[in-house]
């Protein structure tokens, strides 16, 4: 499956990445600005980490066997064995972390500003095409390609 | 010397409405005009730290930023401007000679855009290059007085030449002055469209070595990088005298840039200043100078051209024809408008003449000599566009250098702080953190679009003329006309007025 | 394939869909003395705190037997098995053949030796049907409630109940709470938290006797406290519930033993979830871990072998995530080491709540606290899981920041730019 893969020799750490998945996942999705000036503004399902020079962006690597979905407690942690993209249905997710502890790439967050829910990347499959982050990334520094 | 008389030079406007306070201006400015107030939870700047790159305002998301020139307004002055003033202060306060980047900002007489093109009307048709075939091969090189041919052969062995599909080469730019990343961008652009890129005095790096066919290696009054497998590793040699920005003077790469890789490629220590002498000590005369060039063609077998690369100064002529009769292939001129990464401002604004004088006038003087197939001529300093391209053919060049329209294509935005180490496109910099902001991928693509664009360009003024090869423009004087030119500079130009 | 499934929790699900990833056709029953379809244990207690309502309870979405052509047998309890016939005996007297059989009959509560706890207002805290009683307790008029044990289980009945209004005393035999999972400082921190919320502790205490005559009236403790309350709920912990395999020819240490394959001794019957042993890896040696995660991943891996496809548990690890309120904490491995050949690195920030733990051995994760500042733990989880040796960016483990960047380079492209992870 097509993955969102990080080049850290060219990522500039401008975080445009995390800008625009907060955009795309907030109540505003089409306009960045209401998105960030009003209603409740998600947390980002992209991380920048960073310890200069170094950085990249790293996002839920959706794995074939994901540990994530096997340790949720509700079964709100779903992988759709069509396209392979792993989910949080957040109306069934109680927010007990037991994905944080399950993700071995530190890729699911707590967003708590709204009800208590694990946040994680969904390769913006409700949008056809390629996730935002790739999308905005001024360097290229992301990609989004099948490495299988 | 507590209060600093250096006003702010820009004026950064951030739309509140807009403005997100996303931080990604913080995070870019390696200058730190913009700053995160963790108290207020905002975005605030300090104008008096930007220094117009526009780094933050083409990533904002938002569209929230634009930068000004600072509306700071002296008592007129004709000849106390404000420039003069504030580079007063400015040395009042360091003591120091004053630095800059690229090339001269002064209103100096640019000749291109007193030179008009011709096109055919009804006579002589003119050519659609969408239908017909249009001819840029160039090559460079020595070429024979006469040629002799048996049975359709060619008998002589030509001298090595260079075979560019444009006529148009990236000119010398240090690993040191430049990030490697803006090496490869221009390497494989070089690679891609059939040109050369030149590594300036800086070595070359281990990566860069796979683009050796397009490349020419530089041997300066420091020789940092040279060894027998850098020299054989280009597809030329360049021997840099002098060059347009700082005519007569050495140059100088601050310790602070030389880091691991500029150390290994330059084979100097980590750390230490690289100074390039003003002079060639081994070179006080023509004669000196037919010594290196024939050592270094030895040194290649024979195979491949030497350039001699020098700027533009008032005998101009008549060093070229030394040059040409000291053994070199080609010759390199560059104007005294041409960029560099650090220069004093003096030298940089002073010295020198322009680079279309210069060109008109070696021509003229090798031809006169006969011996203008004895050498390629490539002039560079301040070429803008294609037409600049088409009239230096016209006007005798084989070929021409881009340095400042390369770098610009690569993302540089002309802020001219290049000296400053601190380049926000990952240009001008050996600082890690700055230097992944150019990614080679995109810069290559990015120099090749603009090769290619004014290729196409090239061949549209070569149509509209009737000509359907550059070989057929090179030194045709007649296809250009001058307007608002002195009788003296269309002399040397070698032009008529228009209407005439 | 005729397979069956005793049991309806996390491994019989994980056991369902390990059996389709590998055998579309053949027939799944499974048998539960629940009447309930499929629901999450772990969400009890969020239901007794009103955080969930019984249609968010469910563990698969409701179409999930049918989507995965399983026939559920609900409500009747499996009486006995005859391995030499391949038949599950039914309380209702049916029988059910199978050709692979999967015990997944989970846990039961560990009942103190009290006098008394046959009384009414004296509850478990392990299935739906507890829960329900307490809230029908609460609803009656129970206004305080006396919880033995400060586990898991104990304080998030403890915590559901607060939130039910009910005043909640916990009483443990150890020095400090959540004595499995936290250590003292940590626990110390929790302990705080929860008592400043209203939950009330009696440390190094237990409780020896029950009052009222049929009804609760209250509780004696050890040290001869007399605590009045309506309810009492038992919440030591759970054990192997092996009742149905009892002096069967299937080998049971604690739990039922089990092979790499989740197999027991007798060939097609396997085990999986809280009633089996399953491979521990921090401990290197099979062991009852009852966690949902791990009773999912036995499940899968006995589901998988149950269809015919080879495959080896990969082993599950003592590894829990729990909040109160929102102080959340993730703990994982060996928490408390006793011995010498650990190296142990701690950070911790009583005012905030804060703590984080790391236990080493041999320049390896063993084990870790994190409380609080939970973000990005699991990736301390993979690290032990997959043992990698962090002796080269050790110092960077208790940063709240932590992360890939810290890794060694090789070892973080490695990770971040294969393909399938």
């Amino acid at each position: 499956m097509k993955r969102v893969y990080a080049k850290e020799d060219v990522c500039a750490g401008c975080k445009l990445c995390e800008v625009h998945c907060i955009v795309a996942h907030s109540e505003y999705p089409g306009d960045i600005i209401k998105a960030f000036k009003k209603g409740t503004r998600p947390v980002s399902r992209v991380i920048v980490e960073e310890n200069r020079p170094i950085s990249f962006a790293l996002q839920c690597r959706h794995c074939d066997d994901a540990p994530c979905t096997k340790a949720c407690i509700t079964g709100a942690m779903h992988r759709d064995p069509e396209t392979g993209i792993v989910t949080n249905r957040e109306e069934r997710c109680v927010g007990c972390w037991t994905c944080i502890l399950a993700c071995p790439f530190g890729a699911i967050r707590r967003d708590e500003t709204g009800r208590k829910v694990a946040s994680k990347c969904d390769l913006c499959s409700k949008t056809d095409g390629v996730p935002v982050c790739v999308a905005n990334c001024p360097n290229d520094a992301l990609i989004f390609e099948d490495r299988n | 010397m507590n209060l600093n008389y250096a006003m702010p030079q820009f004026i950064i406007d951030r739309n509140r409405d807009r403005c997100i306070d996303c931080k990604v201006c913080v995070n870019q400015c390696a200058n730190e005009a913009h700053i995160y107030d963790e108290e207020e939870g905002r975005v605030i700047s300090d104008d008096s730290r930007c220094i117009g790159c526009h780094r933050c305002v083409a990533l904002c998301p938002t569209r929230a930023l634009s930068v000004r020139k600072y509306p700071l307004e002296y008592r007129e002055h004709h000849t106390w401007t404000a420039s003069d003033i504030d580079l007063i202060y400015k040395q009042a306060a360091s003591g120091g000679i004053l630095l800059t980047g690229m090339g001269t900002d002064k209103n100096y007489r640019i000749y291109w855009d007193h030179l008009l093109l011709n096109a055919s009307q009804v006579t002589n048709p003119s050519i659609d290059p969408l239908r017909e075939p249009m001819e840029l091969k160039t090559f460079l090189g020595r070429k024979p007085d006469s040629l002799i041919f048996k049975n359709g052969r060619l008998l002589e062995e030509l001298p090595p030449q260079l075979e560019l599909e444009v006529p148009i080469m990236f000119s010398a730019m240090s690993f040191g002055s430049i990030s490697l990343n803006a090496h490869k961008s221009l390497a494989r652009a070089a690679e891609e469209v059939g040109t050369f890129y030149n590594t300036g005095e800086g070595g070359l790096h281990r990566d860069l070595y796979r683009y050796g066919n397009n490349t020419i290696v530089q041997v300066a009054s420091g020789r940092f990088g040279v060894h027998q497998g850098y020299l054989k590793a280009g597809a030329a040699v360049e021997i840099k005298i002098g060059q347009g920005a700082k005519p007569g003077i050495g140059g100088h790469l601050p310790g602070e840039k030389v880091g691991k890789e500029v150390s290994l490629t330059r084979m100097i220590p980590m750390g230490s200043d690289a100074i390039s002498p003003a002079p060639h000590h081994d070179i006080y005369s023509i004669e000196d100078l037919r010594q290196l060039i024939y050592a270094l063609k030895e040194a290649t077998n024979y195979e491949r051209p030497v350039s001699v690369k020098i700027a533009a100064v008032h005998n101009v002529a008549a060093i070229a024809s030394g040059i040409a009769r000291a053994g070199a292939d080609i010759i390199a001129i560059d104007g005294f408008r041409a960029g560099t990464g650090a220069t004093p401002l003096r030298t940089r604004d002073n010295v020198g003449i322009p680079i279309e004088l210069a060109l008109a006038a070696v021509d003229f003087r090798l031809r006169e000599e006969g011996i203008r197939n004895q050498v390629s001529l490539v002039i560079g300093g301040s070429i803008r566009n294609s037409a600049d391209i088409v009239k230096a053919i016209a006007l005798g060049a084989d070929a021409v250098y881009i340095g400042t329209a390369a770098l610009i294509a690569l993302g540089c935005h002309m802020c001219q702080q290049c000296y400053t180490g601190k380049c926000n496109w990952g240009i001008a910099t050996q600082d890690p953190n700055l230097v992944k902001r150019l990614n080679p991928d995109i810069g290559a693509k990015r120099a090749a679009n603009l090769l290619r664009a004014w290729a196409h360009e090239i061949k549209e003024l070569l149509g509209g003329m009737g000509i359907n090869a550059l070989e057929s423009l090179r030194g045709n004087r007649l296809m250009l006309r001058g307007v608002n030119l002195s009788e003296k500079e269309l002399e040397i130009l070698g032009v008529k007025h228009a209407g005439e | 394939m005729n397979y069956v499934i005793i049991g309806n929790s996390a491994a019989a699900v994980g056991a369902i869909e390990g059996i389709r990833q590998v055998d579309r056709q053949g027939r799944i029953t499974v048998i539960s003395d629940e009447t309930y379809h499929t629901y999450s244990r772990p969400l009890i207690s969020y239901w007794l705190a009103g955080k969930v309502t019984e249609d968010k309870m469910v563990y698969r979405d409701k179409s999930f037997y049918e989507d995965n052509s399983v026939d559920p047998i609900l409500g009747v309890k499996a009486e006995k098995i005859d391995f030499e016939g391949r038949k599950v005996k039914l309380a209702d007297g049916a029988d059910i053949s199978y050709d692979r059989l999967l015990i997944a009959a989970g846990g039961k509560p560990i009942v103190p030796p009290v006098e008394g706890l046959d009384k009414r207002g004296v509850f478990s805290f392990l299935r739906f049907d507890d829960v329900k009683k307490i809230k029908e307790a609460v609803s009656a008029g129970g206004k305080k409630a006396v919880v033995i044990g400060a586990g898991l289980i104990g304080l998030k009945a403890a915590e559901a109940l607060i939130k039910a209004g009910v005043a909640v005393t916990v009483v443990e035999l150890a020095g400090r709470i959540l004595p499995a999972i936290l250590d003292e400082q940590a626990a110390a921190m929790v302990q705080e938290y929860l008592e400043k919320h209203g939950i009330e502790f009696k440390l190094n205490n237990t409780v020896t006797g029950v009052q009222g005559d049929h009804t609760v009236s209250g509780v004696i403790l050890q040290d001869g406290t007399k605590i009045p309350c309506e309810l009492l709920v038992v919440a030591i912990g759970v054990q192997p519930n092996t009742d149905l395999v009892k002096d069967t020819e299937i080998i049971i240490n604690r739990g039922i033993v089990v092979n790499e394959k989740m197999e027991t001794n007798i060939t097609g019957v396997y085990a999986a979830g809280d009633v089996a042993e399953g491979f521990d890896i921090v401990h290197g040696a099979n062991r009852v871990l009852p966690l949902l995660p791990n009773a999912y991943q036995q499940g899968e891996a006995a589901g998988r072998n149950m269809a015919g496809d080879e495959t080896v548990f990969a082993g599950g690890l003592a590894m829990n995530a729990i909040g109160f309120g929102d102080l959340p904490m993730l703990t994982a491995g060996i928490i408390k080491p006793v011995s010498e050949e650990f190296e142990v690195l701690v950070k911790a920030e009583p005012e905030t709540a804060s703590y984080r733990k790391i236990v080493l051995r041999d320049g390896r994760i063993v084990g870790y606290i994190c409380l609080n500042r939970v973000d990005r733990a699991g990736i301390l989880t993979g690290l032990l899981r997959e043992k990698v040796d962090v002796s080269s960016f050790k110092d960077r483990l208790l940063s709240y920041d932590f992360g890939y960047v810290d890794f060694p380079e090789e070892l973080r492209k490695s990770r971040l730019s294969g393909g399938a992870a």
